[in-house]
């Protein structure tokens, strides 16, 4: 017993100086700076809060964050600029009927797949039928953008034509997201092995730590400048920590604290994150469900002063479901309709029967603390008229998707809405009062008119004029209280050019190089 | 035998019933995979076709049945968000996590045994009793909180490692352990005051005891006496206590991993909590289960081991 102790006892000590050994040879190596080493191989790493855990199949992920790593992978047959113009991508062309039923695509010539096949009319018509759901292949796809789609054709190996039940001179956008994505005609294993025509394909991936994608060299474009690109899961609470030790490269969405704890070692990137911040309101519930409650809080509340308590003054005021990037569409003065005006919210309670204000939730997810924190700065100011707001912490998947989106099971909750298609349909269609997404329950007989005459109308200025006035019945109803569209900010190591910014959630990595 | 046969039963029923509470919790909380793949897409006709697609309409005990048939014979089924099976998910992740365990373990050893014999040998002197503050220091700080402090001082500050580059086996071994240096250190300085806190109770309490005097009297060097006698029984009690730990360090290293950005088992049972990706959770919360018991299994092997006396049955 005696010896065996003692060998064990030795072994034991051998082990641990084996093991700090091995520490100090890592300290050896990291001397020198990782970035400098990334900017030689021409790679550089992004750090995303969460991992790509829905589905890498682009026509089966509806993530942001996923659909904003697959964007990088992906085309349809058309894609958006930097301006939000709809150029052509796996298409060369696009020619619309006059009734904007029938749209005829003439295809790329030598267009190559991730995989070294070329895409072929039947690959477009195979994408597209599937994505739109007309495929009975038993995989789920996230097809609410493509509705309404009748037949999609290939009368020669050049030409795709897509024939609609109605006219809709929105469809091309909603060819523009991954939803739409061209991929080959019966490849099975997209979910794992994701092929595209994106400048960048896929290399490889460790769930929970990292997503590798590489650059596609046979791209038909213009070629990605990096040779790869490392996303690493950073959970948001060590992002920070993990930026100042010079891992990461770039990190997008960051809340006000993380840019300023970071400003000296990144150039802080911003631009609007074309989502409408908003306090939404169940107005099926009491009280929400008076219209003069509803105004009131709307009265109750300083947007100005949450902007600058909770952003750091970076965020723009919005009044409706409509957000100042989509410039054609945003109606800058019902921004303020409402100011802030304790007077008048008090009359419009008591003219409601609550002359001495009532209690409310506002449920938020605890995820996005921008959200919590506008949750908790309206509460305060709530008081001030009387209404006692308590602010419920949800997390997201397991309450807010099913809870509070999905049963409408909630009084009020602040929360962003964005649109997956750059149209404003995608802003204003989920409030007419029978759509499946209408979380909020409103229900106005005009607005559901003016959204089916919109729909209807082929003519570009008449349309923008009735989706304005869509937006400014949601404002005068007071359909939820408006507050912001938030800065996206985003950390760029210094050594980095090129990051552009596009209408829609994504972060265009194909841009980006390291200076010369 | 007849004891081995006992415990090998309570396992298969401890693991069965784990399963299966872990399975019911995520029937009671409200959201599934489903909801969280169609996300803010999700309408109540795309929900119901989803949930119909991947079986989550079924009722709770098929759906459990199906979960156990594909753990015992399909590579523990399918992740829900990764389009791999648990078993392809898992393995990577056990391997980092059972070395930050082992790491851990081995370092909480080192420390404490030593520590704590030399603190019983000198108790009461002002060096043990400096110790001993120290010791009362370290058992009250929780260790996401070294391991906070760890990345501040030793990452950050130092340089010592690159906080949030994770290094793999595969790519640098060295690197790997390295890495994993802090993150042990973090989860076994906690736990090494604690078991060097009893271990020398226990050093103290057996040194008083009429053997000791006696082998003494019959001319034994002191030293001798502690190592062959003393310890002996001292360590009955630090057998189990570090047998015991070995469950809680795997559980401590959950929300180290988090702190140190580390892909372990701990990151993925989060992540996939939220997700409500139940066949990993289940799978990961079994094998927690199994370590306990085992564990405790091996600790009744040890004692019998150090103190043939003890017999089990």
């Amino acid at each position: 017993m005696h010896r065996k102790m003692r060998n064990l006892i030795l072994a034991l000590l051998l082990l641990a100086m084996a093991l700090s050994l091995a520490a100090c040879g890592n300290k050896a190596k990291e001397v020198e700076t990782p970035q400098q080493t990334r900017a030689d191989t021409n790679e550089i790493n992004v750090g995303i809060p969460q991992d790509l855990e829905d589905s890498l199949d682009p026509h089966v992920t509806t993530a942001a964050g996923t659909r904003e790593v697959l964007f990088n992978m992906f085309e349809g047959l058309m894609k958006a600029d930097p301006e939000g113009n709809i150029i052509p991508a796996v298409a060369e062309k696009c020619d619309v009927s006059d009734d904007a039923k029938v749209y005829t695509f003439t295809l790329r010539e030598g267009v190559a797949f991730h995989n070294g096949q070329t895409v072929t009319v039947d690959d477009v018509v195979y994408s597209i039928s599937r994505c739109a759901g007309m495929l009975d292949d038993g995989v789920y796809t996230a097809a609410s953008t493509l509705k309404g789609i009748v037949s999609v054709e290939a009368p020669d190996d050049r030409t795709v034509v897509i024939t609609l039940s109605e006219g809709n001179t929105e469809f091309l956008a909603s060819l523009v997201t991954t939803y739409a994505a061209i991929i080959p005609a019966d490849y099975t294993d997209q979910a794992a092995n994701p092929v595209g025509t994106g400048p960048f394909k896929f290399a490889s991936r460790s769930p929970q730590e990292n997503f590798v994608i590489e650059r596609f060299d046979d791209y038909w474009g213009t070629p990605a400048k990096l040779n790869k690109v490392t996303y690493l899961v950073t959970a948001m609470d060590t992002a920070v920590m993990s930026m100042k030790s010079g891992v990461i490269d770039v990190f997008a969405h960051l809340t006000a604290d993380m840019a300023k704890s970071v400003e000296d070692q990144f150039t802080i990137e911003k631009d609007t994150a074309k989502l409408v911040q908003a306090l939404y309101l169940n107005n099926a519930v009491e009280p929400f469900n008076d219209v003069r409650v509803r105004q009131a809080l709307c009265y109750a509340v300083d947007v100005d002063q949450i902007i600058d308590l909770v952003v750091d003054g970076n965020g723009v005021r919005v009044g409706s479901s409509m957000f100042p990037a989509f410039a054609k569409y945003f109606d800058e003065s019902l921004s303020t309709y409402y100011t802030q005006d304790l007077e008048k919210a008090k009359e419009l309670l008591t003219e409601a029967g609550y002359p001495d204000g009532f209690s409310m939730t506002i449920t938020v997810p605890s995820n996005y603390p921008q959200h919590v924190q506008t949750g908790e700065v309206i509460a305060e100011q709530l008081k001030a008229v009387g209404i006692t707001a308590s602010i419920e912490q949800v997390d997201w998947n397991q309450t807010w998707l099913t809870e509070v989106y999905a049963n409408r099971n909630f009084q009020s909750t602040v929360v962003g809405f964005d649109t997956s298609t750059l149209t404003a349909r995608g802003m204003l269609e989920r409030w007419t009062s029978d759509h499946g997404k209408n979380m909020i329950n409103f229900n106005n007989a005009e607005y559901d008119a003016l959204f089916a005459q919109a729909i209807a109308c082929t003519d570009d200025a008449e349309q923008t004029a009735l989706y304005k006035q869509m937006e400014r019945i949601l404002t005068e109803e007071a359909a939820n209280v408006y507050i912001q569209d938030i800065y996206n900010m985003v950390a760029v190591n210094p050594g980095l050019e090129g990051l552009t910014f596009y209408p829609m959630y994504v972060l265009d990595v194909a841009s980006i190089g390291w200076k010369a | 035998m007849r004891y081995y046969l006992r415990k090998l039963i309570t396992l298969i029923i401890t693991l069965f019933a784990v399963s299966l509470l872990a399975f019911l919790a995520f029937q009671i909380v409200p959201g599934d995979a489903a909801s969280r793949i169609l996300g803010t897409e999700a309408t109540p006709e795309t929900l119901a076709a989803l949930r119909h697609q991947m079986g989550l309409d079924r009722p709770m005990l098929v759906q459990y049945g199906d979960w156990l048939h594909s753990f015992l014979f399909g590579g523990m089924g399918d992740s829900y968000s990764y389009s791999m099976s648990v078993k392809a998910l898992l393995g990577p992740k056990v391997h980092i996590t059972f070395t930050l365990t082992l790491m851990s373990f081995l370092m909480i050893v080192l420390i404490s045994i030593p520590l704590g014999i030399w603190q019983g040998k000198h108790a009461g002197e002002a060096p043990d009793v400096a110790a001993g503050v120290i010791g009362q220091i370290f058992m009250s700080v929780p260790s996401f909180f070294l391991g906070i402090v760890f990345t501040l001082v030793f990452g950050i500050g130092l340089k010592l490692f690159t906080q949030g580059q994770f290094i793999n086996f595969d790519q640098s071994p060295s690197g790997f352990f390295g890495y994993l240096f802090f993150p042990a250190l973090a989860i076994a300085l906690p736990k090494a005051a604690q078991t060097a806190k009893l271990l020398r109770a226990s050093v103290v309490r057996e040194l008083q005891q009429d053997y000791v005097r006696t082998a003494r009297s019959r001319g034994r060097r002191f030293s001798s006496v502690l190592v062959r006698h003393v310890l002996r029984n001292a360590m009955i009690p630090v057998v189990t206590f570090l047998a015991m730990m070995i469950p809680e360090i795997v559980t401590g290293s959950i929300i180290v991993e988090q702190v140190f950005s580390i892909p372990g088992v701990g990151r993925l049972l989060l992540s996939s909590i939220l997700s409500s990706d139940y066949p990993v959770v289940l799978a990961i919360v079994v094998m927690l289960a199994f370590l306990v018991v085992f564990m405790n299994f091996l600790a009744d092997v040890l004692y019998q081991r150090i103190d043939p006396r003890i017999k089990v049955r």
